[in-house]
């Protein structure tokens, strides 16, 4: 009285929101560790977000052509002829402190799917397929970036109120650039998301490929 | 129920041959209580890691309720380990970041029920374990010997045709390790799943159907029940730190 099972079908695919809620539950209580990898994206995201905001205000500023404000400006160092735009330097900058900041988010990332080997080897060795490992640090690190991107866009936005009202005042109120703004909120938030679904390619595909044999090796 | 065949398996290291098995071919029946038993580096691993679709042989096969796992794919394999195969580890391996009710449910999770049922079910086993009482803590906020049954309990969540237990009572103390060999033993009698354990420990054999030694990848000998009546003393008295 032998079970057949003659045909062996494929595994199960567990569906997004079942992976997100087991991921969230993980990070909830590693959460100091998310914390970590999080501040990497808050600071470079509030930079750009910073970067950006800038631009837009000082733009407005200029359009404004009041002769008063104008003094303002060039005694902040603002190339008026120019239109306020960007210069080479600052992009260069801007592009470097993404670039660092998705270093640090793989770093983050590997270090995670590496201390964790074990777990996901038990996990693969009750029935996960190396597509629900990819999704979870999917999940783990677009979380991470979309919160990290939040809140670094709200601290640009306050650091760039700050600097912008002590510089020129009521000026900055009365010039304020309400879709310039959005827009820069809106490219840092869309920047920060990408970034951090970028870093999660390697460590992902690195996660999906531990075997499930590891959950049986003995270390301590 | 499975049957092994002439299974030989050779790792290569550099330059070098590792023959970690060399024709092993066993047969265990279903809900029969095996333990293999070998010293480490003896193939003892190799041969439980095949059965459990970990590990491929180089030649010979491996069948499992009737199929061959070589022929199946990552993917097959996976919904294979899911149903018909509980895991339980020597170092209990739940995930630190679930609590025992979410560790007992994910097996059933990743076999396509949802969450909600998967967790009746867990509550079910947990209760059945002995543990109804410890379903929100985390496993460290639990002991060893309750982390074991936690393992235990996801094992057969699932309700498998075989539990594989590899050295299950090498991290826990005599008394600990016995009430664990003791609930295996009442699952295999309640439930006719087949139990394999890889150990060292004496205590395992006297509840063995079958023991299975291997020695340098090779079966060195097949002891059934009667062969063998290994009683365990006891230590019983107070524990002086």
């Amino acid at each position: 009285m032998m079970p057949k099972q003659d045909v062996i079908p494929e595994q199960t695919a567990v569906s997004w929101p079942i992976v997100m809620s087991v991921s969230m539950a993980g990070m909830r209580r590693r959460f100091s560790r998310a914390m970590i990898t999080m501040v990497g994206v808050v600071l470079a995201i509030a930079f750009l977000c910073y970067m950006l905001l800038n631009e837009t205000f000082v733009q407005s500023m200029i359009a404004e052509g009041s002769d008063d404000l104008n003094i303002l400006l060039q005694n902040a160092n603002v190339d008026i002829l120019s239109g306020g735009g960007t210069d080479q330097m600052t992009v260069l900058l801007i592009g470097l402190t993404l670039l660092t900041s998705l270093v640090g988010i793989i770093n983050a990332m590997l270090m995670a799917v590496t201390e964790r080997v074990r777990e996901i080897g038990t996990l693969k060795c009750l029935g996960a397929t190396d597509q629900f490992v990819v999704r979870t640090y999917f999940v783990e690190s677009a979380v991470q970036g979309v919160c990290g991107s939040a809140l670094g866009m709200v601290l640009g936005l306050v650091v760039s109120m700050v600097v912008n009202l002590k510089t020129y005042g009521w000026f900055a109120l009365k010039t304020f650039p309400a879709g310039g703004v959005v827009v820069a909120l809106l490219v840092s938030l869309g920047a920060g998301a990408v970034l951090s679904v970028v870093a999660a390619i390697i460590p992902a595909y690195m996660a999906a490929r531990k075997q499930p044999v590891e959950a049986l090796r003995v270390e301590e | 129920m499975i049957s092994c065949s002439g299974v030989t398996k050779v790792y290569v290291m550099g330059k070098e041959e590792v023959h970690a098995l060399r024709g092993v071919s066993i047969d265990i029946e279903q809900g029969e209580y095996v333990s293999i038993m070998g010293p480490s580096g003896s193939g003892k691993s190799t041969l439980f890691n095949m059965v459990g679709g970990l590990d491929t042989p180089t030649t010979g096969e491996v069948q499992v309720a009737g199929c061959r796992l070589a022929d199946l794919n990552s993917s097959q394999l996976a919904w294979f380990r899911c149903r018909k195969i509980g895991f339980i580890f020597q170092s209990f391996n739940l995930i630190p970041t679930m609590s025992a009710l979410e560790n007992v449910a994910i097996p059933r999770v990743f076999a396509g029920e949802t969450p909600r049922a998967a967790r009746e079910a867990a509550r079910r086993v947990l209760d059945r374990v002995g543990l109804g009482h410890r379903l929100d803590h985390l496993p460290s906020q639990v002991s060893g010997g309750q982390q074991q049954r936690i393992a235990i309990a996801r094992a057969l969540v699932n309700e498998p045709l075989i539990v594989l237990a590899d050295e299950p009572t090498g991290n826990l103390d005599l008394h600990t390790g016995e009430e664990i060999i003791d609930l295996l033993n009442e699952m295999k009698a309640n439930l006719g799943v087949t139990i394999i354990t890889a150990t060292h420990d004496m205590k395992m054999l006297s509840c063995s159907d079958k023991i299975v030694r291997i020695e340098d990848g090779s079966v060195k000998r097949v002891d059934t029940q009667a062969d063998v009546n290994v009683k365990v003393g006891t230590i019983d008295g107070e524990t002086v730190l």
